[in-house]
């Protein structure tokens, strides 16, 4: 629970705060991102994760994937907001059209030896990870899955040597035969 | 059929093509092809400001007093950081301009060049759109969607940053037959259904009150024509926003004054005790509202907005309305037209009763003198000397602003200019400008105090130079008056560096520029100096010295709501501390 700011301190509402994803459709032009990004830190929204790429390639279109937190209201004034901006085309939330499919990538790397290197090759194998890399004393490993799956496997791996990560953020789509353009 | 042309020329067609009249710039190295490509033709004006930002306001003043978008054109650096103020000024009170900005060659951005900055970085976030021009075949398009981004939805402030190779190599021009943005499509027309709800709504009403903003002005004169028609056809009351004063005649009965902080009893008290609340083109500003958890505690509310972000952003509405003001009340006439249930006349004759008994509490009332001109009064003089030619006003900002928008009266839409949202010292003198270029025969007045004035007070010098008869009128009280009123109100009269200091002889000033200064600090020669004023055919800097005390009433305090205002007589009546009034979490508050 999140106490809403209003213009005055002893004013607050309670309401519950929610994780949404939001799939934004927007011009690939110079800037886009910034003026995303600019728009949630100069409002005062968050942003857990983002992830962008242009996704058609022609139409110089990108489309943009961010995890936020809000109450609902708070959740509404982000895609309003958003879609005053020029360059997007369609804010969805997929929170809302019913279970999105979320995947994450991440990469780990650990470094160790006897027991812990045996471990961590049979983590590896119970998550489903591949090994993209590997040394006398390492390993590198690619894992897909939620958001939740990525972080319980992370933190296994830090018993077993984990020494870096790198995470994609979530890319999400809308569950059915409807798609987002 | 598409000509061939250099970058700057481009520039110059594309302002031809959109049938821009003025620009008001300053010349810098970065947009030098620019101005020349200006000094090869007649059809658009260069308006040469003293400095960036009033070359900004300037457009504004042009813009709100035309309707027609305002264009600015500034160089690189400097420039375009100084025009920053206006840019977010416009975008605050949704005001539509287009302004190019030179920029350093492509091949020298990013590389600190002389007088390169960020601009479109910068400029993001005080305006509604930017382009950073790196190919000449986008040119074309992007000035014309620049003139189609500024105007259309909630229309806003746009910066063109153009590189000076850009201006200076060759590309095919042709003006695009449509110049729409490829996916900007802002809604216009309301939801049916949901005016339907709305009309429902107010012909049930008790004690309906109408609430108007700068989006009925933004809309155009047909919103403001149409805003009337609804008012009298339902009988209700209405107020305004300081940025929608002029949309209703404010000499009509049915007027109940501004609301919010410095908005009247009458208004005030009709919104906290209203039951259905009709919002067209205002956004619940903190101003309005007050203390938020007790604004409008009985009321049903509808919005109208162009602009989905403003719905429900701090006040929950129950009927909401995405649309343009003018098309929305077409409807809404329309469909009230149609209906065969009208409000309640005996509930609706009660509820105005009630409003007539605040109206006698005569909110605005003051103590008048014979020794010293009371501001209220000053007000009060140049609106009734003045009012016969339907003068264009701006002001500053701080207390003259707010006393303007208490006594001056507009009956017209497009006569007031106010920096509204970000309240910027400074505005008004280069808006007068611009306001009196947009109709060279009017009378445009500047409703100043002797602080504000100060920060633009160079763009005096750009009036000289184009004729333009503007009257700069000064509340010279000798402090940043609202600043003081909030010392004290909030830090126990302790007047921490609010007094105005060493200045300036403003009649000599205006002398020193080539105007005329007049000086009056008797109420008996107040009307003769003003008519003085009037009968010059020339910039004028009246100072009108008026007593160093007096405070704006009425007055929502931080934090408090709208049945909780100040009145003017207020101290005298109770001689309660003013400084006791705020309590410790308003201080916080601005």
């Amino acid at each position: 629970m999140l106490q809403m700011k209003t213009h005055y301190p002893d004013a607050t509402r309670v309401e519950p705060v929610n994780r949404h994803t939001l799939a934004i459709v927007v011009d690939n032009e110079p800037g886009v991102l910034a003026r995303i990004a600019g728009l949630f830190s100069g409002r005062g929204y968050n942003i857990e994760s983002l992830t962008v790429t242009e996704t058609q390639h022609e139409a110089h279109i990108s489309r943009i994937t961010i995890v936020t937190t809000g109450t609902h209201s708070i959740i509404q004034q982000i895609k309003s907001q958003l879609e005053r901006l020029v360059p997007v085309h369609r804010v969805v939330d997929l929170t809302l059209t019913g279970e999105a499919v979320e995947r994450e990538l991440c990469l780990v790397k650990v470094v160790g030896k006897g027991d812990h290197r045996v471990e961590a090759m049979r983590l590896a194998s119970a998550f489903g990870a591949r090994t993209l890399d590997a040394t006398l004393t390492s390993f590198v490993y690619e894992m897909t899955g939620t958001t939740d799956e990525v972080e319980r496997f992370i933190k296994l791996m830090t018993a077993v040597g984990l020494v870096e990560v790198s995470r994609t953020g979530v890319a999400a789509m809308a569950r059915g035969a409807e798609g987002i353009m | 059929m598409s000509e061939t042309m250099t970058g700057a020329e481009m520039v110059i067609r594309a302002l031809q093509d959109q049938g821009v009249e003025h620009v008001f710039g300053y010349p810098g190295g970065a947009v030098l092809p620019i101005y020349d490509a200006l000094f090869h033709q007649e059809k658009v004006r260069h308006v040469l400001v003293r400095h960036e930002q009033g070359a900004v306001h300037a457009a504004e003043g042009y813009a709100r007093a035309s309707g027609k978008p305002g264009v600015v054109l500034v160089t690189s650096g400097p420039g375009a950081t100084n025009a920053i103020t206006g840019l977010a000024d416009a975008m605050m009170d949704s005001i539509p301009l287009v302004c190019i900005t030179g920029q350093v060659p492509t091949h020298l951005i990013g590389s600190d060049a002389f007088q390169e900055c960020d601009t479109v970085g910068i400029t993001r976030h005080c305006t509604k759109h930017n382009y950073l021009v790196k190919s000449i075949e986008d040119l074309p398009r992007v000035l014309h969607e620049a003139f189609y981004v500024a105007q259309n939805g909630r229309p806003g402030p746009v910066v063109v940053d153009l590189p000076k190779d850009i201006q200076f190599k060759a590309g095919q021009y042709a003006r695009p037959l449509s110049n729409q943005h490829k996916t900007y499509r802002p809604t216009v027309k309301g939801d049916m259904d949901h005016i339907r709800a709305a009309i429902e709504l107010m012909a049930n009403a008790k004690r309906p009150v109408f609430y108007t903003g700068g989006g009925v002005i933004n809309s155009g004169t047909q919103a403001s024509a149409l805003l009337r028609e609804l008012v009298q056809l339902t009988g209700f009351p209405i107020t305004s926003t300081l940025m929608g004063l002029g949309a209703y005649p404010a000499s009509d009965r049915q007027w109940l004054g501004m609301l919010g902080m410095h908005g009247t009893y009458e208004a005030n008290l009709a919104m906290h005790e209203c039951d259905v609340m009709i919002n067209i083109g205002a956004r619940f500003d903190d101003r309005i509202t007050g203390r938020l958890d007790a604004f409008s505690p009985f009321s049903k509310r509808i919005h109208v907005d162009i602009d989905p972000s403003s719905i429900n952003k701090t006040v929950k509405v129950d009927i909401p309305i995405v649309g343009d003001c003018a098309h929305v009340l077409e409807d809404m006439v329309r469909l009230w037209r149609q209906g065969a249930k009208q409000a309640d006349k005996g509930e609706l004759q009660e509820w105005w009763n009630k409003i007539e008994g605040w109206r006698a509490r005569n909110c605005l009332a003051y103590k008048n003198s014979k020794e010293t001109i009371k501001p209220q009064y000053a007000v009060q003089r140049l609106y009734e000397l003045t009012k016969d030619r339907a003068p264009y006003v701006t002001t500053e900002v701080g207390q003259h602003q707010m006393w303007a928008a208490q006594y001056f009266r507009f009956d017209e839409p497009n006569h007031w200019m106010t920096s509204g949202g970000h309240g910027t010292m400074g505005y008004g003198l280069p808006a007068a400008v611009g306001a009196q270029l947009a109709h060279p025969d009017a009378l445009v007045i500047d409703i100043a105090g002797e602080a504000s004035i100060q920060m633009m007070l160079q763009e005096m010098s750009t009036a000289l130079q184009y004729n333009l008869p503007i009257k700069v009128f000064i509340l010279n009280n000798e402090y940043m008056g609202m600043v003081r009123q909030w010392q004290e109100l909030l830090h126990g009269g302790r007047y921490s560096q609010s007094y105005s200091e060493s200045l300036p002889d403003f009649v000599k000033l205006a002398e020193a520029y080539g105007g005329v200064g007049i000086r009056c600090d008797n109420p008996a020669e107040l009307d003769a100096k003003i008519m003085e004023m009037i009968n010059v055919n020339r910039p004028v800097i009246f100072d009108c010295i008026v007593d160093k005390t007096e405070n704006c009433f009425p007055m929502i305090p931080s934090g408090k709501a709208h049945n909780e205002m100040l009145l003017n007589d207020y101290l005298g009546e109770t001689g309660t501390d003013i400084g006791s009034v705020i309590d410790e979490k308003g201080k916080m508050l601005v």
